[in-house]
């Protein structure tokens, strides 16, 4: 939990002698100091990319100190079409509204289940599915390759497919952070619905998903961003496998590809603005959810 | 009981059974076993070799520098981030002025963790864009620019940063800390934020200096979210792949200098300039995993030992 310690009753002026009054001022500005320095660290390198990116490249390369003279929306309209950043944030919309969809259904599906009923076998399929969460991804790259390539109607370089691979690679967190939420809730509600006659189906959609909404809120903001900033499995899987194969790179992968590209065409400004427009949903979620963000990050590493 | 609770568990696990499995578990497993084969682009129909890929990952001049600088991020990653963390998160939590109740946090605590968080949101690829362009080779660059107006830097030599050699391992692993830290930073600041305060108050009338509340009170009570964040930092320092492919010039770059296992794995199944070795990129699949695996079982089986209550 995130929450700052309720203000406590002030102590007697006593227990803390004077001298102390000094070194806890001292210490206060050594402490903003360093917090200070390390806030710059972290955001100037990013404001000065952004404010690039209004920049023409004769004054990026010349001056990389300089401020805007003028704004140049234009590097934003040539970052979305000509280097592509419009179809790969479409791509990247795609696959993770998709995926994080699926991720959802699928692990509260399993997680309820797994969580409210019992059967001979429900550890052993729990302890399958939370085996995944060590397990690095370089373990399964290169099979993975050809399970999506030869598998019957998925494919390489397919949506529904990454898709599908998001979906699977999500499932060990999300069934494992939802297991413990549906433990949590109350049976009763549940029992009440099934005397007034509802199904097991209608039990988990109508009552038991609104009820764990919270747990549900987390975990998803966790996969959006997540799914939002994956790289290898798009890097793997998402490459065009003929000239007539459509483009569908994901945000990250195609903005990693023009940055190392940009040495040859040196397009910068266009490179920074695509940056920008990379950047700015992340923004707006994690301004927006800013302490569903960090707990539910944090919370979850714990878990 | 109500009918048809079979086929409801039936149904809602199928599905998730299915693309876990499918996805996730058998290219694990399959890994595993292709890990014994000579199974390549030019040999699709593979043998059983035993753990012949094992030996010549063993004896693999190139592999083995992939393997030490995997190790260099392994052992410094972990500790630069959590001792800066760990600092930070003592500032904001017990830095405040110490007037009144002894102990507090400092003012705009919470602004401070907004900011200090964010890197670690951002996609690899915005870091990536960010950060080659700062430490551009010409005077573009803002590192080299500043370098060079000051005149710590020639203007005909710049600086190579993450082209040269030498320094490329360090300034990853700068990157990495720089994205990091604000995440590990808020975590233990919550962990510390849930130590009750009569401690810290019981630990000052006692006369403990700030440092000696750090050291005797605070770190211990930290142990465990210590233990998780280092296992989690870890598991982040083996993998390393987006940064090292997105920062460096040729994916490993530096004249190989910033190679790790993980873009090994990638290089040597899909990789442009040796043919698909798949089987031999499975051992060394095994190999990262490996690690990542005995890192969380150290974790759980010897540093869990008793939990404090308070």
């Amino acid at each position: 939990m995130i929450t700052e310690a309720p203000p406590r009753p002030a102590a007697p002026r006593m227990l803390v002698p004077p001298e102390r009054d000094r070194a806890g001022a001292m210490l206060n500005v050594f402490s903003h100091g360093f917090l200070v320095t390390w806030g710059v660290l972290v955001t100037l390198p990013l404001l000065w990319a952004v404010l690039q990116s209004v920049r023409t490249d004769r004054e990026i390369l010349s001056d990389p100190w300089g401020l805007p003279t003028s704004l140049h929306w234009d590097n934003f309209a040539r970052a979305w079409t000509a280097s592509h950043i419009g179809s790969y944030f479409m791509s990247t919309l795609i696959v993770v509204c998709g995926g994080v969809f699926l991720t959802m259904l699928l692990g509260s599906m399993a997680a309820y289940v797994l969580a409210r009923y019992p059967f001979p076998g429900n550890r052993l399929i729990y302890y399958f599915f939370v085996a995944g969460l060590t397990v690095p991804i370089f373990l399964a790259l290169i099979p993975l390759f050809f399970v999506v390539r030869d598998t019957p109607g998925i494919g390489l370089n397919t949506y529904h497919g990454l898709i599908l691979v998001y979906a699977g690679y999500s499932l060990p967190f999300t069934v494992f952070f939802l297991h413990s939420f549906f433990r949590t809730l109350p049976t009763a509600v549940a029992e009440s619905a099934a005397v007034d006659g509802a199904g097991h189906v209608r039990t988990f959609f109508q009552v038991m998903l609104p009820m764990a909404k919270p747990g549900l809120v987390s975990v998803g903001i966790f996969n959006v961003l997540g799914q939002w900033n994956q790289f290898v499995l798009p890097q793997v899987l998402m490459q065009p496998r003929s000239g007539f194969d459509a483009d569908r790179s994901v945000l990250a992968q195609g903005l990693v590809a023009l940055a190392i590209q940009q040495g040859y065409r040196s397009d910068w400004s266009a490179l920074f603005a695509g940056m920008t427009i990379a950047m700015l949903p992340i923004l707006v979620v994690y301004v927006a959810f800013q302490r569903q963000v960090q707990t539910g990050l944090t919370g979850a590493t714990l878990k | 009981m109500r009918r048809g609770r079979y086929p409801f568990i039936i149904s809602f696990l199928a599905l998730p059974l299915l693309v876990y499995g499918l996805f996730v578990f058998s290219p694990y497993l399959q890994t595993i076993g292709y890990s014994f084969t000579d199974w390549g682009a030019r040999t699709p129909d593979f043998e059983f070799i035993g753990i012949d890929n094992y030996r010549r990952l063993a004896a693999d001049d190139s592999f083995r520098g992939a393997f030490a600088n995997s190790l260099f991020f392994f052992i410094t990653l972990p500790i630069v981030t959590i001792a800066l963390a760990l600092f930070f998160a003592f500032m904001v939590n017990v830095g405040g002025r110490g007037n009144r109740a002894g102990v507090r946090g400092v003012v705009g605590s919470s602004v401070y963790k907004v900011i200090f968080f964010f890197p670690f949101v951002l996609s690899i690829a915005i870091v990536a864009v960010v950060w080659r362009n700062l430490f551009r080779t010409d005077s573009g660059g803002l590192a080299n620019s500043f370098l060079m107006t000051v005149g710590a830097v020639d203007r005909d030599h710049p600086l190579l940063f993450l082209a040269d050699p030498g320094t490329v391992k360090w300034l990853l692993l700068a990157v990495a800390v720089w994205s990091g830290t604000g995440f590990f930073m808020v975590l233990f600041s919550a962990a510390m934020a849930s130590i009750p305060r009569d401690l810290f108050e019981a630990a000052m009338l006692d006369g403990a200096k700030r440092g000696q509340q750090f050291f005797r009170v605070t770190l211990p009570l930290l142990r465990d979210t210590v233990s998780v964040a280092w296992v989690y930092l870890g598991i982040l320092a083996l993998d390393m792949f987006a940064l090292v492919y997105a920062l460096t010039s040729d994916h490993g770059g530096a004249h190989e200098a910033s190679r790790v296992m993980a873009t090994e794995v990638v290089a040597t199944g899909f990789g442009s300039f040796r043919p698909g070795q798949f089987g031999y990129a499975c051992a060394m699949g095994v190999t990262l995993a490996t690690f990542t695996l005995g890192l969380a079982i150290v974790q759980l089986r010897v540093l869990r030992r008793e939990r404090i209550e308070y």
